[in-house]
């Protein structure tokens, strides 16, 4: 099947630059709320809810243009992405996705998207400019996770079911090598020097880490947090520090983000946040970062440096996805 | 009949599937794996899986990009299903009459998952279907055995299973229990040789019971039919109320001559008889049916004489699937077996899914072909399946008997998962769901 663009009319105006380029820390935070169908916009100064963007059903993986303008969003059961734009919050155009688009994550060129096509075991390839598919990846049953290395060369996308990160290669996009995982892998991170990948087994209860030249497993990493039954720890979000010593893993209904060491794959620290805790985003200086807790229907603040939750933001119902753009 | 009687009695079965195949067109396409040679084998007897392999095959994607198909030198497992011919009355409701292909089904979209998984690990996965008397069965499985077939699904009755695990004891075969809820071939009968998909009786009436004592409804009416498994699960009733601290405030035994299923009328009489038959029983909160064919208890709600709701085998139910769950990825799951199937995913569909995704995933993770690897593996505490309930899914050491959330449901909606929050235990909170470790009565298992 050869996805249709449905482009909509109103394209006109978005490329007209915006003014004006904030104070330093004035960033936005884009969170999507799956049952409510918005997306909450925090200030990144005041911490606090400025506008709630309505937007197609069931909002879930999120990203932003290259140039921060776009705010590019999975609307699940429309079936579709849609584009808003990231200053006037107007929106601008859908693109084709195929059936429950999920998670997506945009190549450094700016201008290829990826997409994990759940119902059809395959990866799509999206030229947002055209709004045209490139190519489908085949890769295993229900493709979640997606992950890029920090060159754009390699894609990694995880198969829910079958167990498996796909190493697939950007330039002839076909998977050139796949690694069995745990159970369930649900999110696939490299390190910014690429000399790591994560992948989250969320059913499987462990991170593993694999070495993106070779595929071979580095090692695991495994939680256990005293009064949580084992089966409520369940990794699914990961963000790696800059300066790539540090991982965090949200934990699930475990309500924790594990704070690990990278080179010793050790956790050192769970930081108690709200309820469901799935996905992360780092504010654009790293000092902060942002975790939806989708069954408390907020988003808390962790404090990088001091590694402390700072305040939890009421958000709309089952905060899913979040974003950061500096702007 | 077991297995299917837990099925729930499904408002909107049809209309699900009407929009199914309407979803089904919109797509146009069948997933790619079942495209592929190796998609599972259609059953001899069973002439309704050709047509649907056949429809699958033209039906796939043209443009998707090919997966290079295994290699000639791949690992190819053999999966064989043995389905028992029972001869049983049909449900009440039109809309509970179990399809030719119930289970085989599931176990079809478990070989396409398992395929595809198999096509990066050059690994092939291959079902035959068997549908028989109960000593067909045990020929055929014999023969299929012979010829490298150790896994085998198995929708029989219980006394069967025992039949066929005897047959098979001591060879290279291990057969996994779809078909039964029966407590006793997990316990006092129990054989080294059966791995148990399928919950049982009392993990089924744990889970209905510890939502109601969640909901403190703790009084219960319980209408107990006839036949012996209906005696059975009312066992389990009350083994439920005792270990949740609900109590039976009456017993009653409905007595019924089954008759035709369908007849021009009928109504009439039942709206006079259910109030008559459940006037003037103790004070309760809930009527508790139980009556595994589905032969009376859809009878029993807004019939009875107070207006009590009803659980057990009819009103509320428990389960291991529903057609309408969608949680924890439940959507994809589901979408992927109408596209195979052109119909809803019933509880049986569900448990030979997860059968042959076992078999799958101890081929996946050992990488062998061996029965000796892959049997230890499945009964090593190593083993563990994602099955689209939220936790992993694991096999108690001492029985073989899956451990698994269990859905309660309505017809049509989930209510809620059980267990319940607050059932607490020392090891799994999945072992509050029915005999636990210290009251096994199996020896088969060591442990």
């Amino acid at each position: 099947m050869r996805f249709k663009f449905l482009m909509a009319a109103a394209i006109g105006g978005f490329a007209l630059s915006f003014a004006g380029a904030g104070a330093a820390n004035a960033y936005t935070v884009f969170v999507t709320n799956e049952k409510d169908n918005t997306i909450s916009v925090i200030d990144g100064t005041t911490l606090e809810v400025v506008k709630t963007i309505k937007v197609g059903q069931r909002p879930r993986g999120i990203v932003l243009s290259k140039d921060n303008k776009w705010i590019i969003v999975c609307t699940s059961d429309d079936n579709i992405i849609q584009v808003y734009d990231a200053k006037t919050y107007e929106f601008v155009k859908t693109i084709s996705s195929g059936p429950d688009p999920e998670l997506l994550i945009l190549h450094p060129d700016g201008k290829t998207l990826y997409v994990a096509n759940e119902d059809d075991n395959l990866v799509t390839i999206v030229d947002i400019e055209k709004g045209t598919v490139i190519s489908d990846v085949p890769v295993g049953v229900e493709p979640e996770g997606m992950g890029l290395s920090p060159d754009g060369k390699v894609l990694v996308n995880t198969s829910e079911t079958t167990n498996m990160a796909h190493f697939i290669d950007t330039t002839t996009h076909k998977t050139f090598d796949n690694v069995l995982v745990d159970s369930r892998p649900r999110v696939a991170m490299f390190n910014t020097a690429g000399t790591q990948l994560w992948v989250s087994s969320e059913i499987g209860g462990t991170v593993t880490v694999i070495n993106p030249a070779d595929r071979k497993i580095i090692g695991k990493v495994a939680f256990e947090i005293q009064g949580v039954a084992k089966e409520a720890i369940q990794p699914v979000g990961i963000r790696i520090s800059n300066d790539g010593k540090t991982a965090f893993v949200a934990l699930g209904p475990a309500n924790r983000v594990a704070v690990v060491n990278t080179a010793t794959l050790k956790v050192e620290k769970y930081i108690l946040v709200g309820q469901r805790v799935w996905q992360m985003y780092f504010s654009p200086d790293d000092k902060f970062l942002f975790t939806t807790n989708g069954a408390s229907n907020d988003v808390t603040v962790i404090d990088v440096t001091n590694l402390k939750a700072i305040k939890s933001i009421k958000t709309g119902r089952y905060p899913w996805g979040v974003v950061i753009s500096p702007n | 009949m077991l297995n299917v009687s837990w099925a729930p009695a499904g408002l909107g079965w049809q209309a699900i599937l009407t929009l199914a195949l309407g979803v089904s067109l919109v797509c146009g396409q069948a997933s790619p794996v079942a495209a592929q040679d190796n998609a599972p084998q259609p059953a001899e007897a069973a002439p309704n899986a050709k047509a649907t392999e056949s429809a699958a095959a033209t039906d796939a994607k043209p443009a998707a990009p090919e997966v290079s198909a295994p290699a000639k030198d791949a690992l190819v497992i053999p999966i064989l299903l043995i389905k028992e011919k029972r001869d049983k009355n049909q449900p009440l409701s039109l809309l509970d009459i179990a399809p030719a292909d119930d289970g085989i089904a599931g176990a079809k979209l478990a070989i396409a998952d398992n395929n595809t998984t198999g096509k990066f690990l050059n690994q092939s996965f291959k079902l035959d279907v068997a549908e028989g008397s109960i000593d067909d069965l045990i020929k055929e499985a014999t023969a299929k055995l012979a010829t490298g077939t150790g896994f085998i699904i198995a929708d029989v009755e219980p006394q069967s299973l025992l039949k066929v695990a005897d047959a098979l004891a001591g060879k290279d075969a291990v057969l996994f229990n779809v078909g039964s809820a029966d407590d006793s071939v997990r316990e006092e009968n129990c054989r080294a040789n059966v791995v148990h998909i399928s919950p049982t009786r009392t993990m089924l009436a744990d889970a209905i019971g510890q939502y109601l004592v969640w909901k403190k409804w703790i009084n219960w009416f319980l209408i107990v039919g006839p036949n012996p498994e209906d005696k059975a699960y009312a066992d389990a009733i009350k083994r439920t109320a005792k270990r949740f601290g609900a109590k039976i405030v009456e017993e009653r035994e409905f007595k019924y001559e089954v008759g035709s299923r369908r007849s021009d009328g009928g109504f009439e009489q039942i709206q006079q008889q259910i109030p008559t038959f459940t006037q003037g029983a103790k004070e309760h909160d809930i009527v508790m049916v139980a009556d595994e064919g589905q032969l009376f208890s859809d009878y029993i709600p807004y019939r009875t004489w107070s207006p009590r709701p009803v659980a057990g085998t009819a009103g509320l139910t428990a389960t291991s699937w529903h057609p309408a769950l969608e949680l924890w990825g439940g959507t994809q799951f589901q979408n992927r077996f109408r596209r195979l199937n052109n119909r809803v995913m019933r509880p049986l569909d569900y448990d030979a899914w997860l059968a042959v995704r076992a078999i799958g995933e101890a081929v996946n993770r050992r990488n062998s072909g061996k029965f000796a690897d892959l049997n230890q593996y499945i009964h090593s505490p190593e083993f563990e399946i994602a099955a689209f309930k939220g936790v992993k899914t694991t096999l108690r050491a001492w029985n073989g008997q899956l451990r698994q959330p269990l859905i309660v449901t309505t017809p049509k909606l989930l209510v809620s998962i059980s267990p319940q929050q607050g059932f607490l235990h020392q090891f799994s909170e999945l072992d509050t769901l029915g005999i636990d470790k210290p009251e096994t009565k199996c020896k088969a298992y060591a442990h």
